[in-house]
């Protein structure tokens, strides 16, 4: 069994043969003609054909993925007639006396470069529109096809990169799953995917196809990511158990969906989700979360080349804040140290990063950063119901400064004549021993708490969860993590804060009665326990004694 | 010749879809149409140049109407700024 790790597209397993993609791989050469009238005819009835492909793909998908994302194919079929992009191939033909294919194929590179090389990241991923209506007139010309071949079971589609045209071209009722070496989650064909319900992976790396064949077996896992080659027996029935359970949830999601969080005795609680990408918005609406409890604004720095600008950020914030309509969002600043961290921050290695300059304190040493961050989050306010909550605090001089600065950026944008939201909470993760013990000094300051149990766990029980060696002394339920809990609740009320809990602890249902009991106003837990959550809480009858 | 001056409030500026629109409506024109953004002018005819263009929000472009019923073109395109852009 061999193992690969790209990023899941679609949340879904699957487990079948592979088979893998290939293109009619069509050569170009550069060949003189004598007769480029003659080359001019059979670019147009290419292109004549392309565009009949074309106009049957995106009837295709109209029917399966919908009109906003079928007009992709629109887009090509207007490429195609593109006036300039006709003129240089036609010219080249002309004045080089070259074949169709390789005017069209100079021409398509050209074109695409110019896309690739805009600064802006959305244009960029254009250029492999250009390429595919490229490829696809080269291949009419041709004469040859770009389709799938047949085969009668359902198989897992192995490319290096499919093309949005590619991907809704395969028959559905084939596909089990589909995996590609390269790819962006920003690209169609990403896209597409999650609205075909088609698990798959992308970004698993050129190596892999080397080392499959048409018929090995493969597991699929959407949720994580992860491709299994040939796996073994016990692999295969650990995936057909998850399948089951997959099914399991389902079944919970139809019965939970649309009901209340409350106890049997009548007490209610906010049943949120945590979310590390745009991506998940789709799962915590799917799941029916009450909001989101912690976006993690991490991956907006970790998958950028530099510092992600606050025109970037507010678009990502924007789109959040308007995919949940009103409901809560909860965005944590920029949480990372030495040990997860972007080149580009030039951080200095530390032999301790889980006691290093991380979180709040790389904010507060390098305010550009961090002012960066707050407008564009201000900014964003105005289209939904926004939480700003800075993790890693350990004292009130921290949070004063943070106010501090929230206080400039309002004054900033004021003095610029930009509107921002006057309901934006403000809150602190409570996840060192130190916040816990003194929230009664920090209650006052914020309007809410939000506990991050993983942290908590390991700054309070001195443990390092990554080390297995000391997993026997990093008891998740520990009597002084509870009580760290139990107090920062008491405080938290005392001054008219809200405590919420987001971290793995707040997921664990045998937990959700003690937690309703110490008064704990929300859980904001992965989409896919929202419902399970859900389920306990409806569940526990908090009158009479404790159980 | 008729020109004026539009500030696009799109979040993702003119990108992929809303260029072929904003083709497909001046190609049902009987008027020239241009866009200029900085030094850059392209027809409006021509979705590939449109986009490349790079037009984000925020962006201030100039549209040229040349020919045909230039007032009623000019206002067909403003429409269409409006509604789409």
């Amino acid at each position: 069994m061999e193992r690969y790790q790209g990023k899941g597209v679609y949340g879904a397993v699957a487990y079948g043969r592979i088979s893998v993609f290939k293109r009619q791989d069509i050569q170009v050469k550069r060949e003189r003609t004598d007769d480029p009238a003659a080359e001019l005819v059979r670019l147009e009835a290419a292109k004549a054909i392309a565009a009949d492909q074309l106009r049957e793909i995106y009837e295709k998908a109209l029917k399966e993925i919908g009109e906003t994302n079928a007009q992709i194919f629109e887009i090509h079929m207007m490429m195609i007639e593109d006036e300039d992009y006709n003129e240089a191939i036609v010219e080249m033909i002309n004045s080089q006396q070259v074949n169709a294919e390789y005017a069209v194929a100079v021409t398509g590179d050209n074109f695409a470069e110019m896309f690739s090389s805009m600064d802006d990241s959305y244009m960029q991923a254009r250029s492999a529109d250009v390429k595919d209506i490229s490829n696809r007139i080269i291949a009419c010309l041709a004469g040859a096809g770009t389709d799938v071949k047949s085969s009668d079971e359902k198989v897992v589609i192995c490319v290096d990169d499919l093309a949005p045209s590619e991907t809704v071209s395969l028959d559905k009722e084939k596909v089990l799953a589909f995996v590609t070496a390269n790819g962006s989650s920003n690209s169609h064909t990403a896209i597409l995917a999650r609205n075909m319900n088609i698990p798959a992976i992308i970004g698993l790396g050129e190596e892999f196809l080397g080392r499959i064949h048409d018929g090995d077996m493969a597991v699929v896992n959407g949720f994580t990511g992860e491709f299994l080659l040939n796996p073994d027996e016990k692999t295969v029935i650990a995936v057909e158990k998850k399948r089951a359970e997959e099914q399991e949830k389902r079944e919970l999601l139809q019965k939970l969906k649309g009901k209340e969080n409350v106890t049997i005795d009548g007490r209610r609680i906010n049943i949120f989700a945590n979310i590390g990408s745009l991506e998940n918005i789709g799962a915590v609406l799917l799941n029916d979360a009450g909001g989101i409890g912690l976006f993690r604004s991490e991956f907006i720095y970790l998958e950028s080349s530099d510092y992600p600008t606050e025109e970037e950020q507010f678009r990502i914030y924007k789109r959040v804040l308007e995919s949940m309509a009103g409901k809560k969002v909860i965005i944590r600043t920029l949480d990372i140290g030495a040990d997860k961290q972007c080149s580009y921050f030039g951080l200095k290695k530390e032999d301790n990063p889980a006691l290093g300059l991380r979180a709040i304190r790389l904010c507060l040493s390098r305010p550009e950063i961090f002012e960066t961050q707050l407008r564009a989050l201000y900014r964003a306010s105005l289209y939904g119901n926004l939480g700003i909550m800075f993790p890693m605090i350990t004292s009130v001089s921290e949070v004063e400064e943070i106010l501090k600065r929230c206080d400039s950026v309002k004054a900033e944008l004021s003095a610029c004549g930009i509107e921002y939201s006057d309901n934006v909470e403000l809150g602190i993760m409570i996840e060192t021993p130190a916040a816990a013990i003194i929230s009664d000094l920090l209650a006052p300051l914020v309007d809410f708490f939000s506990i991050g149990t993983n942290d908590l766990i390991q700054y309070t029980l001195a443990c390092d969860r990554q080390n297995p060696d000391v997993e026997q002394f990093c008891s998740t339920h520990h009597e002084a993590v509870l009580r760290l809990i139990e107090m920062s609740a008491e405080n938290a009320h005392k001054y008219g804060s809200w405590i919420g809990i987001c971290g793995e602890l707040a997921a664990d249902t045998s937990l959700t009665e003690t937690f309703l009991r110490m008064g704990i106003d929300e859980l904001s837990v992965s989409p896919s326990f929202v419902l399970k959550v859900r389920d306990a809480v409806r569940n526990t009858n908090l009158s009479g004694g404790k159980t | 010749m008729r020109k004026f001056e539009y500030t696009i409030k799109d979040e993702l500026g003119i990108h992929a879809r809303p260029a072929g629109l904003l083709v497909k409506a001046v190609k049902a024109l009987d008027s020239e149409v241009s866009i200029t953004k900085g030094e850059k002018t392209v027809s409006c005819a021509k979705l590939m140049a449109v986009m490349g263009l790079g037009v984000k929000q925020g962006d201030t472009v100039t549209i040229t109407v040349n020919g045909g019923d230039e007032a009623a073109s000019e206002s067909a395109v403003k429409d269409f700024l409006t509604a789409n852009l």
